[in-house]
């Protein structure tokens, strides 16, 4: 056993439904041409209402019109199996998306990592769950084989060459992936499943078909390799929803978020990095798409964690059209290292570590709201500080004291109001940056027993300017 | 019908006035790092995972001063100080002359409700030592949440406001009143002990 097969027989539908609000509504699919419209696919509540697929869309009319149509979309199936394949690419290195609406897998190499092939296929099956997509999966010895047992069971696991040829055998001839005019002769010469077919002599075979009868024959029991093209990741990740309907406050576009930000952490997963920056794209019908970048400090790829950051900046937001359509871009896909915690961690259960802490207040305060202070060798006050000093400079020696609170902007000190306790201590700085300054600065006292530190331009007269407080 | 508890446990966690004053604890976990200002609190020291209120009448007082033995002795051991929405610029110089490592604090800028939340934030995560805000209108209830939001989070919590604020009653478990002429501090308020009724001299 060392292939699996991962059907999605309604990919088209799921893809639709778990980006829905209400995925239990009655919905169908529609294709066609205008003049013929046809239902494609169904969900359970839209047949219970008597829909069949195939039906057309008139006919279906007269019976109902409670159900909602969305578009048939073949690029959109082509996005979800690329999603889906990055998602299985998490499990095995070998995936093949060679046949449609499918998944190959080799899977045996990666017992050792995933356990024993009932509870690997367990972990599939519930992760596909979550993500939404309705499922067959069979393990067989070879790919072809595995695809073509999935057309007719589900959970099918075949370990070795004798199961193989016992469980082929049943398969009924018209879903072995036989090309259709030899299916309809085999079943025209009475014969109704694939043991029949292999029990007939080979030169027989040979002289009545084409040789690509044999050949499909030949690699279902894996006697004939068969060269798979194998998918390789992107580098980055885009996928876009589209919306049923004009949506106009963010409160409704978190629905669609959370899946974004989900699809976003499964394919992160898959290929081990994390997302450093993403951008979501509103996509109105007039004006260009509203961009929302969420920008992280660290390498993050946790499901929740991505959508609460994405939902702070999008509640930020100020929609100025209705939105059409979400779409989440990430190009920047750093290798991802998992945060180091503490072993003997004194905080409580519920601790946030400080990044996602830092994460939480930027993403509502905005990027510059949180930051660290650092002192520069300078002289000046203004130059004395920086924030988020890359390298901090030691402080220059000074045998003055320096207030703890610097103000933004000097402030004129009424006359009288202050005692001068101290001073002048002269700073003299800056003659080769063009930013020059020359003042004396005092430590003075207010009546009410405040302690500033307060300057005057070296030779002038004015007023003093208080500049810190010694708090 | 409640449930019996040792009277020893009430007593130890303060939750009894006894109307004298207690034996000390030898020490506290968070010592203020002024002598006579541990030897007059219950706990012998800040009151731990709580908000303490520190009220000064203007800014230069000796408020910040107040605090920097306490801000040093966490950078130093790794623990991070934020301050939300400072009103100032912090003086990188002066702050390291007293001993706080600055690579283990963080600014916060906000206003108004933001500064709130950030500091209730901040207070919640239990990954600060200490967090430092300056509300401007805190009215009983933000206070209530800064004082549950330490208690979750096991940080100190520290807020300035304006000495008029005395007048009204805080949730806070510790209120210092600082005061400008002459300089000393005043205990308004200490959850589990009298108020000493001296104010403590402030060295300037």
């Amino acid at each position: 056993m060392r292939w699996a097969c991962i059907l999605l027989p309604q990919l088209a539908l799921d893809g639709v439904l778990r980006a829905h609000p209400d995925p239990e509504a009655p919905l169908a699919l529609v294709s066609g041409t205008p003049q013929r419209r046809v239902l494609r696919a169904l969900n359970p509540a839209a047949k219970a209402l008597g829909l069949r697929p195939g039906q057309s869309l008139s006919a279906a009319h007269a019976l109902t019109r409670d159900f909602a149509l969305v578009e048939h979309d073949p690029a959109q199936i082509e996005r979800w199996e690329q999603l889906l394949a990055a998602w299985a690419y998490g499990f095995s290195s070998q995936v093949s998306l060679r046949y449609p609406r499918c998944l190959l897998l080799e899977v045996e190499s990666s017992f050792a990592l995933f356990g024993p092939w009932p509870r690997f296929e367990a972990r599939l099956r519930r992760e596909l769950a979550a993500l939404g997509f309705r499922h067959r999966i069979v393990a067989a010895p070879n790919p072809v084989a595995a695809r073509m047992l999935a057309n007719a069971c589900d959970g099918l696991a075949v370990t070795s060459q004798e199961e193989l040829r016992d469980a082929l055998g049943r398969l009924p001839v018209d879903r072995a992936g036989l090309d259709r005019d030899a299916a309809t002769a085999f079943v025209r010469m009475g014969l109704r499943n694939l043991g029949q077919v292999l029990a007939l002599p080979r030169d027989t075979l040979a002289r009545r078909f084409p040789a690509e009868v044999l050949r499909h024959l030949d690699s279902l029991l894996g006697e004939r390799p068969l060269a798979l093209e194998c998918y390789r990741p992107p580098d980055e990740f885009d996928l876009r929803i589209e919306l049923n309907f004009e949506v106009e406050s963010h409160q409704a576009l978190l629905f669609p978020l959370r899946r974004l930000t989900a699809d976003l952490a499964a394919f992160l997963a898959s290929r081990d990095s994390g997302v450093q920056r993403f951008s979501l794209h509103l996509e109105h019908r007039d004006l260009a798409d509203t961009l929302v970048p969420v920008g992280l400090l660290s390498a993050e790829r946790e499901a929740a964690m991505l959508f609460e950051l994405a939902r702070g900046r999008l509640e930020q937001l100020q929609v100025p059209a209705p939105v059409r359509a979400f779409r989440l871009q990430a190009r920047d896909l750093p290798a991802f290292v998992p945060e180091r915690r503490e072993l003997f961690d004194e905080r409580p259960q519920q601790s946030l570590p400080w990044e996602q802490l830092r994460e939480r207040l930027r993403a509502r305060l905005g990027d510059a709201a949180v930051h660290g202070l650092a002192a520069r060798a300078d002289h000046r006050p203004e130059r004395a500080w920086q924030l988020d000093g890359a390298s901090p400079s030691p402080p220059l020696p000074s045998g003055a004291t320096r207030p703890g609170w610097l103000l933004r902007e000097p402030l004129v000190l009424r006359d009288g109001s202050v005692r001068i306790l101290a001073g002048p201590e002269r700073i003299e700085s800056g003659w080769w940056d063009g930013a020059d300054l020359r003042r004396d600065y005092y430590l003075v006292q207010t009546r009410c027993g405040q302690r500033g530190w307060a300057f005057r331009a070296v030779g002038g007269e004015g007023p003093l300017l208080l500049h810190g407080w010694f708090a | 019908m409640g449930a019996v508890v040792a009277l020893d446990t009430l007593l130890n966690e303060r939750r009894v006035w006894k109307g004298q004053p207690g034996t000390q604890p030898a020490g506290s976990d968070q010592p203020t790092g002024l002598d006579a200002l541990d030897r007059v609190l219950p706990g012998g020291g800040w009151p731990e995972a709580a908000l303490s209120e520190i009220l000064v009448a203007a800014t230069g007082l000796g408020e910040l001063r107040l605090l920097w033995p306490t801000l040093a002795r966490l950078t130093a051991s790794a623990e991070r100080v934020v301050l939300v929405a400072p009103p100032h610029i912090p003086y990188p110089q002066a702050w390291q002359a007293a001993g706080v490592d600055l690579r283990w604090l963080a600014l916060v800028e906000a206003s108004g409700r933001d500064a709130l939340w950030a500091a209730e934030q901040c207070l919640r995560s239990g990954s600060c030592g200490a967090v430092l805000c300056w509300p401007q209108q805190a009215d009983d209830r933000a206070l209530r949440r800064l004082q549950v939001a330490a208690e979750t989070g096991q940080t100190l919590a520290f807020a300035y406001r304006p000495l008029e604020a005395a007048l009204n009653p805080s949730p806070a478990a510790l209120r210092i009143a600082v005061d400008g002429q002459p300089a000393q501090l005043r205990v308004l308020k200490c959850r589990g002990g009298l108020a000493p009724a001296a104010p403590i001299a402030l060295a300037r």
